[in-house]
């Protein structure tokens, strides 16, 4: 059977929801005509025309915002990003307004937006193009953050967020979008992933490694190179949901290893990782036998030069040198 | 001279003369009301009662009463942080509000927004909204929402002078005509920005409105303090989006009276209390009106005396309700941030939300 690429999945995934709730539209830059400048839209508009799939001009703040103002009214934008880096332009609407205006109206109002784009470095466009927010967006109660790592997950994650009435922010990632190792093969019928569950995608004995997003393919590459080469059976966790967190799969796997190296994409400080490392010692602590150690991004704005932005960001063998340095 | 045959002009028209004297009073007793109930927010602030800012929406009341009386089932309003007057005039409760202000659980937001941010969407009213320009996008969303669904209506969405320099608002300029989409941004124009006036912070031609010209959106302005003038405007330009479903930007110029918030320490500084004190002397929306009720003999002097006593009493119950309101328990500060957690759904009993300890 042909496996499903990750941008693929995304694909079915928006057309299946276009056709189950006609209040779906999916809005942003060179979406319909363009087909999406990763293609991860190609076909709908001109399955579903220009109603359901509109281009805007380059105005993220703007489109951004008139999304969260129609979602207030029951429509369910989901919004593309080109890069989430641009989220930057638009952070008045996607975190004052977005995240904030349910609690302050008391409960009266709710946001059931989706916005989407790629959160990743790794491609060689420089810093501004680069940024991984998820954990800028995790920070904020109100919003709800998932990275998949898998098309499987791609899949049942942006059916969930679609269908949530909460907003949710998909992190998705240019390099997985043709990756063979992030294809999967899925059923013909429709399925989700729930918000807010972690997996287990390798079980192991000896380290967890916890990762989201690309770093889950980089720390199971990692976790195949300790077993064939050190003879270091390592667990892989996939957080895939950020906020909410599926913190028992978390502790669960960590009793079970009692050591713990995280593998994350965002800048150390404050990072995705900052906060399972708290959670891990807060909660596990008896149960490690060494501390926790992160592989995270070189911190540093993200590098142009393409040999180095390799390095700066996780990859294999800083994940396989960390791991050893557990002892 | 010219004021005179200017109102009498916009008192003729079709959707003035059809008004009753009981729409008439009406009118002035919301505006009363508004003001009654700021200016019991002052005195209570001023005691100690609430916290944070508070902007009074003192002598801009014919604004918020003359565009709200226009609007029916499938319209929106939407404004910024000088909200008490719009949330009144959709009908809010001065309970709920002063509620609000006080930080209690019984306000209209459960004591979670504060002045900054009233909201009823039962009544079509989204905010409150206390970032400048930044409900603007808000309303163009209404508006596309009303056209997605196929709604006759259209979104009046609020905003001051200082905030037609926002990137937002020029974002949502540009959409609203691309996508003739049923929005009306109405200027609110009191000549300050804080304490910048617009001769400082703006670059303009004549007016503020007329920046529409570069996107091709029709525009007016007119005198905020009389209503029919507001009324003659506005309708007009909700007839444009509810009929052709397109764009309108109104400018009404308008005086506040108090500072840019209760905190503005520079607000005899920045300009004379003297033009203040002529404006209301003069131009003030209440006694315009009042006055213009007298001459067409809708009200007398008893009249106005008893809706004035009955806003006045129900400002000053609005502070008793409101003091002896519980504050909300402290266990609650975690509700209403997630509607599938609020609601126990499956997807709100999945994972961990909150992360304090």
């Amino acid at each position: 059977m042909a496996l499903t690429l990750y941008r693929q999945a995304l694909n079915r995934a928006l057309d299946e929801e276009l056709a189950n709730d006609e209040q779906v539209v999916i809005i942003g830059e060179e979406v319909a005509e363009y087909n999406g400048a990763y293609k991860v839209t190609d076909g709908l508009w001109k399955k579903w025309g220009d109603k359901r799939v509109v281009d805007t001009p380059i105005s993220e703040a703007g489109f951004i915002g008139m999304g969260i103002g129609a979602s207030m009214l029951g429509v369910r934008p989901v919004m593309e990003l080109m890069f989430f880096s641009f989220a930057y332009v638009a952070l008045d609407q996607m975190i004052n307004n977005a995240a904030c205006i349910r609690y302050m109206s008391g409960g009266s109002i709710n946001c059931p937006i989706v916005v989407r784009g790629p959160s990743n470095g790794g491609t060689s466009v420089g810093a501004t193009h680069s940024h991984t927010p998820e954990n800028l967006f995790a920070n904020v109660p109100g919003l709800k953050v998932v990275a998949p790592a898998t098309a499987h997950d791609a899949y049942g994650l942006m059916k969930s967020a679609i269908r949530d009435n909460d907003p949710v922010y998909v992190m998705e990632n240019t390099l997985l979008y043709g990756d063979s190792a992030a294809a999967s093969d899925l059923s013909d019928e429709e399925f989700t992933v729930p918000i807010g569950s972690a997996e287990v995608k390798k079980e192991g004995t000896d380290v967890s490694l916890i990762a989201h997003g690309r770093s889950v393919i980089v720390a199971l590459e990692a976790a195949k190179q300790l077993g064939e080469e050190k003879g270091i059976n390592a667990e892989v966790v996939d957080l895939r949901s950020i906020r909410p967190l599926d913190e028992e799969t978390i502790l669960k796997s960590v009793e079970k290893t009692n050591r713990a190296v995280l593998i994350d994409e965002n800048k150390p400080f404050c990072g995705v990782s900052s906060q399972i490392a708290a959670t891990i010692q807060e909660k596990a602590f008896d149960s490690l036998d060494a501390p926790v150690l992160r592989v995270t991004s070189i911190d540093a704005p993200a590098i142009y030069s393409p040999p180095l932005e390799k390095e700066q960001i996780p990859n294999v063998s800083r994940v396989v040198d960390m791991v050893q340095k557990l002892g | 001279m010219l004021e005179q045959i200017e109102s009498h002009k916009y008192s003729e028209l079709e959707v003035n003369k059809s008004l009753s004297d009981e729409d008439k009073i009406e009118f002035l007793r919301q505006m009363v009301r508004i003001r009654r109930f700021e200016e019991a927010s002052l005195k209570y602030y001023n005691l100690g009662k609430m916290g944070g800012f508070l902007h009074l929406y003192i002598g801009q009341e014919s604004i918020a009463v003359g565009t709200a009386s226009l609007c029916g089932d499938n319209d929106h309003m939407i404004t910024a942080y000088r909200d008490h007057g719009h949330a009144l005039a959709v009908g809010m409760s001065m309970n709920e509000c002063m509620a609000e202000l006080y930080g209690k659980k019984t306000g209209c937001s459960k004591g979670k927004g504060g002045s900054m941010h009233f909201f009823a969407p039962d009544k079509n009213f989204w905010g409150g909204h206390g970032i400048v320009a930044g409900q603007t996008p808000l309303g163009l969303g209404l508006a596309y929402g009303l056209k997605y669904n196929g709604e006759k209506g259209a979104a009046l969405c609020f905003l001051g002078d200082g905030a037609v320099n926002q990137g937002s608002f020029h974002e949502s300029l540009n959409l609203a005509q691309l996508w003739e989409l049923p929005v009306i941004y109405i200027i609110e124009n009191n000549g300050y920005s804080m304490g910048t006036s617009q001769q400082r912070s703006s670059a303009f031609n004549n007016c503020l409105a007329g920046r529409g010209d570069a996107y091709g959106i029709e525009w007016d302005v007119g005198k905020g303090n009389d209503i029919y003038e507001v009324r003659a405007k506005t309708k007009e330009a909700m007839d444009r989006a509810h009929n052709d479903s397109q764009p309108t930007i109104l400018e009404f110029d308008t005086c506040r009276y108090q500072g840019h918030s209760v905190a503005d320490a520079n607000a005899k500084k920045y300009r004379s209390p003297e033009d203040i004190d002529y404006y209301k002397e003069n131009y003030d929306p209440i006694s315009v009106w009042k006055k213009r009720l007298f001459k067409e003999s809708v009200i007398d002097e008893n009249g106005y005396k008893e809706l004035d006593d009955a806003a006045k009493s129900e400002a000053k119950e609005s502070a008793t309700f409101a003091e002896e309101s519980d504050f909300p328990d402290l266990s609650e500060i975690t509700d209403d941030v997630y509607y599938e957690v609020d609601n126990q759904t499956e997807s709100g009993k999945q994972g961990k939300y909150f992360f304090h300890d």
